[in-house]
């Protein structure tokens, strides 16, 4: 192993000072594949956000598959309590993969990648667009795996449920990419998922995910949790209910609360590195 | 959005603005003082050596040339811009000690990685080349050893083709044939108009591969100059003659003179000025067989960053600082 001099064949001669700035803080699309490609080689990442939805599916919602959720039965086109399971599941799979997504700063951070990262002329806010981009993509997948398992087990539901609950699902899960980041830029920890996922799993219980919240306090504490919102508008388009206002200010309340946390320690964090 | 050298406020008289410009910069954490008023000015083209014990400061000023550390007071200007700006612009790369790697991705990755954040970069092949990587170009960078990761943040540095490239203990881990090549490269890049610093506590590489020798301690420079004139100021040279009958005090009373030993028919003068000494014994006296000795820039080293130094008054006791 040797340390060869510069091809003669187009090395410059002398080093040039006339240089640029890259477009778009250098976000770039290399740059975006490659951190996907580390989240899927991820193993972990992808038993938590991918199968394990699925697998939960498979045990708690399958044998719900002609248990109606409304009065029509479901032989005769009405929705099962399986469908129902399924919307929370993509739910969960969304939130665990964006929050993995998000909190892989605090890995990068706790190896000093970030710092690496600081040598060249990647610009922070460029850097955390990355990470949204890759958890909306990683968000992506879990969503689409639970409703693939979900059809091929045999979940009937209008083809405009899968879409709007698949979207809600999908984008509500920006909240949890912006609770990942705000606790990957408090806690520099390699292990930042091993204490977030329980607290997904008991998050997920509040917003109803795993089983209907029972009328009465439990609801009532549970409506101020950030997962509540979420689940709720995601279901509504089976249910047919509308969602009502409550669903939306928590929602929207939960990502202010954390994107503002996420930028506040950002901000600590690119001042001292 | 091209924007040329004719930007800068502090110029050179050439008009090209100097590689680095740093002013007064002062930074402590908490009590402990880590920086002590660093005031550093390197031309375009020139290779500066930054020496000086553990906590002596050396990556504390490196790390405020770099942007990563924002100093308590004082400024900080590269290429006439500030460091984030020098190093968006490709201008500045660095290879640091605390630099982190990704594990989970192979060598060949990483600088294509970093490849695309810069707005002109060298072929990913010529890095790896360059830096002796490109047989190991798809190993998993978990799998690399400690030198082979040192050669990968080289590599990474080289990316951009820097103006300035700014080395933090760069051949710590490599052996001494790695450790030769990278000299090497370096040399040759520093003859294409690269300015290099680094921080090393290699004696022999600063000797060997500076122009210039910036000598570091308890947060300040201590002594700067090349390694001859280091060498000179710590401890001088030693001019032995053979010579009988001399005048011990008209030795002594010429300028630089520290020392004088007279055995039976040797005189041995240690000073800062052998010229000066050897001229009078040769021109004065009957001295013969002169010879001068330098002392080696470990002897220059310690005796300028040595705690009885008089070079600081309130060394007594000082231990060593966490942060260098």
């Amino acid at each position: 192993m040797t340390i060869a001099a510069p091809e003669s064949s187009g090395h410059p001669t002398s080093v040039n000072l006339n240089r640029t700035v890259p477009p778009f803080g250098g976000f770039n699309l290399t740059f975006l594949g490659i951190e996907i490609k580390r989240r899927m080689r991820n193993r972990r990442t992808l038993v938590f956000t991918v199968a394990m939805p699925i697998v939960l599916f498979l045990l708690v919602g399958v044998q719900f598959l002609h248990t109606a959720l409304t009065a029509t039965p479901v032989a005769k086109g009405g929705l099962s309590v399986a469908a129902y399971i399924l919307i929370s599941m993509a739910v969960y799979g969304a939130m665990v993969a964006s929050t993995s997504a998000g909190g892989a700063v605090a890995v990068e951070r706790a190896t000093g990648w970030s710092r690496q990262l600081r040598l060249t002329p990647l610009n922070p806010i460029a850097y955390i667009a990355i990470k949204v981009v890759s958890a909306l993509t990683l968000g992506l997948i879990a969503v689409l795996g639970t409703f693939a398992a979900g059809i091929i087990a045999g979940v009937r539901m209008p083809v405009y449920v899968f879409i709007l609950s698949g979207l809600a699902a999908w984008l509500g899960s920006l909240v949890f990419t912006s609770l990942g980041l705000f606790i990957g830029y408090l806690v520099p920890s390699e292990n930042v998922m091993q204490f977030l996922g329980p607290i997904l799993a008991i998050l997920a219980l509040f917003g109803g995910l795993f089983s209907p919240l029972p009328a009465g306090t439990l609801t009532d504490i549970a409506k101020w949790t950030p997962v509540y919102g979420l689940g709720e508008i995601a279901r509504a388009p089976l249910t047919g209910q509308a969602f009502d206002g409550w669903a939306v200010v928590n929602i929207v309340a939960w990502l202010l609360i954390f994107s503002a946390g996420a930028a506040l320690v950002f901000r600590r964090d690119t001042k001292r590195v | 959005m091209t924007q040329n050298q004719t930007l800068s406020s502090r110029q050179t008289g050439a008009g090209i603005p100097a590689a680095v410009d740093a002013v007064g910069l002062v930074k402590s954490y908490g009590t402990v003082s880590a920086v002590d008023g660093i005031s550093l000015r390197i031309q375009p083209g020139e290779v500066v050596a930054f020496l000086g014990p553990n906590g002596a400061g050396k990556t504390t000023t490196i790390d405020m040339l770099l942007g990563l550390t924002r100093p308590d007071r004082g400024t900080v200007s590269l290429y006439g811009r500030s460091p984030r700006s020098a190093i968006a612009h490709g201008l500045v790369s660095a290879v640091m000690q605390t630099g982190g790697l990704l594990q989970d991705v192979t060598v060949r990755e990483t600088v294509q990685l970093t490849a695309t954040l810069f707005a002109d970069s060298r072929p990913v092949d010529e890095v790896l080349s360059r830096a002796g990587i490109l047989d190991i170009a798809d190993r998993l960078v978990k799998k690399c050893s400690g030198g082979q990761q040192q050669r990968l943040r080289f590599a990474m540095a080289l990316l951009s083709d820097p103006g300035l490239l700014i080395l933090d203990e760069p051949t710590t881990g490599m052996d001494v044939e790695g450790r030769r090549d990278f000299w090497k490269a370096i040399r040759e890049d520093a003859g294409r108009g690269r300015t290099v610093i680094f921080a090393t506590h290699y004696l022999d590489e600063a000797d060997a591969y500076a122009d210039r020798i910036v000598l570091v301690r308890q947060g300040r420079i201590v002594a700067d100059g090349t390694a001859a004139e280091i060498k000179n100021l710590a401890a001088g040279r030693t001019v032995r003659a053979t010579a009988v009958g001399l005048d011990e005090s008209a030795i002594l009373a010429i300028p630089g003179v520290d020392s004088v030993e007279l055995h039976s028919d040797t005189v041995r003068v240690r000073t800062t000025d052998s010229d000066l000494v050897a001229r009078y014994l040769l021109t004065e006296t009957s001295a013969h067989d002169i010879e001068i000795t330098s002392h080696n820039l470990e002897e220059a080293f310690i005796a300028l960053t040595g705690d009885d130094s008089p070079a600081t008054a309130s060394a007594a006791g000082t231990g060593k600082k966490n942060r260098s």
